[in-house]
Order: structure tokens, then sequence, then C-alpha cells
């Protein structure tokens, strides 16, 4: 066994340079998010000195409790987290029925329909955003979080469309046929035969459509006014023109704000990390 | 009635696609068509809207504005794609060696691109501060006195383009990367090997090829993306506090978006913003166009195309 070790070590030295890359990289990477943590924890004197420190005096963890008592963010996150999981279900439920359509059924016009639904892929959201706004304003929709979760329900956009109907065709058709033998209609096959063969590319479009509207700011900017309404993200920006009224040092507030819209998306990548890759992979091979 | 088998299925499948038809009429078709409109009229919400005929179009071409949020966005797009397309296949040849704790490395190149752009934003606000922030801390122990990044007019795009680059990386295109790199079958380098190629001859005659469907994909995605960028530069410029306008300063940030955004949503100038959106749009669609073309003559596909689909 020493012989080996030594032949590993010989290795890892060879590979030295390497390691120093990665790891350089690795520090590019990892501490502007490792500053942002160290900075939530401080003293508001500790923030502006110069040269700056690296370890808080004496981790302010109360600080995490201050920011919501700057602002509404209890609420901004609330509203968040309903936007979020309206927009999931709606999404998820028409796209994956309007690509079991597209899969499995012939109808005229199938393939014309499918090319201009993949076109709208292209489409790029500013170019409807005046028309929808003007839209939603008739239909009384502005600065109502129903104009950011109603919309998905309708087909939920080509992305999602697209990537069930890949996973869809790969599901053998024999199965369908045999239960329709057995008498099931198309809507029981989906359920009961579909969706229990396509569990991963559920989770993985869930993920999509979760950072999706949590990330999202365009569509809350111009949909919402009033603060009641307003997303995490959008809550966000509102929270620093509020908090640095008065010239005080409000970095740290504005890190632990930050790292608390983190947390979620962070969480979702270590609970479902192999899904999300596989998800991106997925996407990136068959797009 | 007993209908054919042949169109109670199509019955069926219009029913299933409904949904998507119906959005697509309300949320991508009907607005288009009505932006085609808005764009030929004077409208500002109060009053109905007037036909213009091409006015719209006419005072873009002689808006200052229009021209520097043009190049503004043509300056971005060119320097942060490539460079970001290069840095995730440098990221990804790394992480695809046999090193010690490539997981965890992956997960720390991976952390930036899960980080919200507005908590980047913020982050990068706070790392671009330029008496006390760090990126001047650590320039100024080398030695080197910072610049005023954001604040600067130099340096604000440079600064937009180092934070996008930051969140991009080592993100989805690294991924896509890393699962072309391991597609690649080791019997193709052990061949080249025999005939005596280098790792030099063995990288850009094999690993190249055979990605270039992967850099296609993110170049065509991250040309769009970029072309389209928005939320960064508003939070980061119109930020901190100081209720300055987004895109300063003197307009250096003012990308395509953030120029349609004012002109739709600050003086709701409808019309000419509905302008502004449908040149966007064409812009896009030659691009996406032209790099079609352009990619049958360098992007490698082991398969034909026709099987893909």
């Amino acid at each position: 066994m020493p012989s080996h070790g030594r032949v590993r070590l010989q290795q890892a030295l060879l590979q030295a340079p390497t390691y120093l890359v990665v790891l350089v990289l690795g520090v590019a990477f990892g501490l502007p998010f490792l500053w942002a943590v160290l900075t939530s924890l401080k003293l508001p004197r500790e923030i502006f000195l110069f040269p700056p420190t690296w370890l808080p005096e004496d981790p302010q963890w109360f600080n995490y409790v201050e920011v919501f008592r700057q602002a509404p963010l209890a609420l901004f996150f609330w509203n968040s987290l309903k936007v979020t999981v309206l927009t999931g279900i709606g999404q998820i439920l028409s796209a994956s029925l309007v690509a079991y359509g597209f899969a499995r059924f012939r109808f005229p016009g199938r393939n014309i329909l499918f090319l201009i639904m993949l076109s709208t892929l292209m489409l790029p959201p500013q170019i409807t955003i005046i028309p929808t706004f003007l839209l939603f304003k008739w239909l009384g929709w502005l600065d109502q979080l129903r104009s950011l979760y109603i919309p998905p329900w309708f087909g939920g956009g080509a992305f999602a469309i697209f990537l069930f109907r890949q996973f869809f065709l790969t599901i053998p058709r024999e199965f369908d046929e045999a239960a329709k033998i057995d008498g099931a209609n198309s809507l029981w096959i989906y359920f009961r035969i579909l969706c229990p063969l396509s569990v991963p590319v559920f989770v993985t479009m869930g993920i999509f459509s979760f950072l999706g509207s949590w990330n999202d700011f365009f569509g809350p900017l111009i949909f919402l006014n009033t603060t009641a309404k307003f997303t995490l993200a959008l809550g966000l920006t509102y929270f620093q023109r509020v908090v640095s009224i008065g010239g005080r040092a409000t970095e740290h507030l504005m890190m632990a704000a930050a790292i608390i819209m983190t947390l979620p998306c962070l969480l979702v990548f270590v609970l479902l990390q192999r899904y999300w890759i596989q998800g991106i992979v997925m996407s990136g091979i068959k797009g | 009635m007993r209908l054919s088998t042949a169109t109670r299925e199509a019955i069926e499948g219009y029913l299933y696609i409904a949904p998507w038809l119906v959005g697509f009429a309300v949320f991508a078709a009907g607005p288009m068509l009505a932006s085609i409109y808005l764009s030929l009229t004077f409208y500002k919400i109060i009053t109905p809207p007037d036909f213009v005929g091409l006015d719209n179009y006419i005072r873009m071409f002689q808006d200052d504005l229009f021209w520097k949020s043009l190049w503004n966005t043509v300056y971005y797009a060119a320097v942060f794609v490539p460079v970001s397309i290069a840095g995730s296949l440098c990221c990804a040849l790394l992480l695809n060696q046999r090193i010690l704790g490539r997981t965890i490395f992956r997960a720390i190149y991976f952390l930036p691109s899960i980080t919200p752009i507005v908590a980047t934003a913020f982050l990068w606000l706070w790392i671009f501060q330029p008496n006390v922030g760090l990126a001047n801390y650590l320039l100024d122990l080398i030695g080197i006195e910072g610049p005023r990044w954001l604040d600067d007019i130099q340096w604000s795009k440079p600064s937009l383009i180092v934070i996008s680059l930051w969140g991009a990386v080592g993100g989805g295109s690294m991924l896509i990367f890393l699962a072309g790199l391991q597609g690649i079958p080791i019997e193709l380098y052990e061949s080249a090997e025999i005939d005596g190629a280098g790792s030099q001859a063995k990288f850009w005659r094999i690993t190249i090829p055979l990605l270039s469907p992967s850099m296609f994909f993110n170049l065509v995605l991250g040309l769009i993306g970029a072309m389209q960028m928005f939320t960064l530069a508003f939070v980061a410029t119109s930020g901190a506090g100081q209720t300055r306008p987004a895109g300063g300063p003197a307009y250096s940030t003012l990308f395509y978006v953030l120029n349609l955004y004012n002109h739709a949503f600050d003086y709701w100038e409808m019309g000419y913003a509905s302008a502004l959106a449908w040149f966007f749009f064409l812009i896009l669609v030659l691009l996406t166009y032209w790099q079609l073309r352009l990619s049958r003559s360098w992007v490698y596909y082991e398969f034909d195309q026709g099987e893909r689909w």
C-alpha cells in the first residue's frame, strides 16, 4: 500500500499547476459570496473600516432579524412564494398536457403548430410586454399577483412543452395501447402511465419553473405598483432605497437580505442537485 | 352520432393543446400584432392612439440615446459572450480531469449561477464600492489603485461584464461542456495517440470539433441573453440608494432594453417604445438566422441532423 500512496502523491505533484488554477478559480467564484456572508454578520461601524477586516468582531446574527423589521420582507417573501407555487403548478400541468397532445395524438396541422410553438422560444418578452401591459390594464390585473401567475397556466412556455414532449416520446407507445385495450381513456393514460414514468422531467421542470419565477424581476417591475404586492426580487430594490435613507451604513443588512433571497435557491440545489444538472444537460443536448 | 377513431383522436389532441393555443393567441400572436400597430401611433395612454405612420421609426434613427443604447448592448454582448464561453470551456476542461474534490469545486463554480440576479447585483455593488470595497482593497494589496468601477464611465460596462461573467462562467454552459466532454469516446484519443498525435493536436482535432454542437448551443443562447441585458444593469446602476436613474453614469450602461423600458414605463411613450421593441425583435431574428447560417461551416454533427427530431 505505501508504494500505491507514493504513486498517488507523485500524480498529485504532477497535477499541481492544475490544482492551483482550480483553486484560484474556486476563490474567484466563492469569495464574493463568502464576503457577503461575513459582511452580513458585522456591526455597522465595522462596515466602512479600511483596510476592511475579514471576520466580524462579534457575529451579529440579529442582523437577519433586523432586516425583517426594516421592511416588510416577510410579506415580500410570502408574495414570492405564492407566485412561485401557483406558477409552478400551472406551468407544469399545462405544459405537460400540451406536450402530451403533441406527442401522442395525430391531428391536422400538428407539425406546423409544433413549429410555431418552437419558434416562440425565440420571442423575447420585451416585444410583447407593452400590449400585454395594456391588456392587463384593461382586465384590471395591474398591481395584482395574478398578472404573474395566471399566464403560465396557458401552455407554460415553449421550453417546458418541448422538454416534456421530448421525454414523452421516449416512453414506448405500447404502454398506452395496452391500457387503451383495457378501456382506459386518454386522461387516465396521462396520469397513470406517462406521469409516473416521467418523474425526473417533472422534477427538472419544477426546478426551472421555481428559479424562473423566484428570480423574475422584469415582470414584477412592470406589473406591480404598491409595496404590499412586491415579490422578493422587486422588494429587495425597495429595501435598498428605504434602508439607505439617512446615510447610515446598511451594507450588512443588504447582504443579509440578498442571502435570504438566495437561500431557497441553495436549498433546492442541495436537495435536487441531480435533477437540476440532468435538466440543464438534457436541454443542452436536445435543444 | 359515432365519430371515427381518427376524428376522435384529432379532437382530443386539439383539446390537449388548447391551453397553449389560447395562450399563444392572447400572450404572443395578439400582442405582436398589436405592437406593430402601436409602433405606428403616438400613444401616451391617457389619450387614444393617434396614427402617425413611420414617425416613431424615423425618430428612433435620429435619437442619439437609441444609438448609444445599441452600442452599449453590442459592446456588452461582443465582450461577454466569447469570454464567457471560453471561460466555461476552460472550467469544464479543468473539472473533467481526475482531481480530488471535483464535486466540491463543481458546486463552488456553480454557486454564482444559483444566486438570483438581484442578489448578485447587491453582492457586487458592495464589492465594487469605490472607497472601502473588497475589489479595491485587494488591488491595493498588490499596489494598484482601483478604479471607481460602476461610478466611472470608462469602467461601468467592464464592471457589469465582470459581474455577468461571475454568474455565468461556472453555470449551465460549463455543465453542458462537461457533459459534452464526457460524451467523447476515449478510443478516439487512444487511436490518435497511436498515430502520434500530441496533446495540442488532440485538443484542436478531436475535443473542439466534437464540442462544437455544445458551443453552438451556448453561443446562440448566450447572445440572445446578452442582448436582453436588463435586470443586472437596472439594479446595479440605479442602486445603492442613490436615487439616480438606471443606465448611468452618463448613459454608459443604458442598454437597449433599459432604453425601451424607460420610454414605455417612465415616459409612457407606448408608440415609440413599440417601435423600439419591433426593431429589437428584428435584430434578434437576424442575429439568430446569421448564426444558423454560419454554423454550417463550423459545427460538426456526428449524426445526421435529421435524426435530432
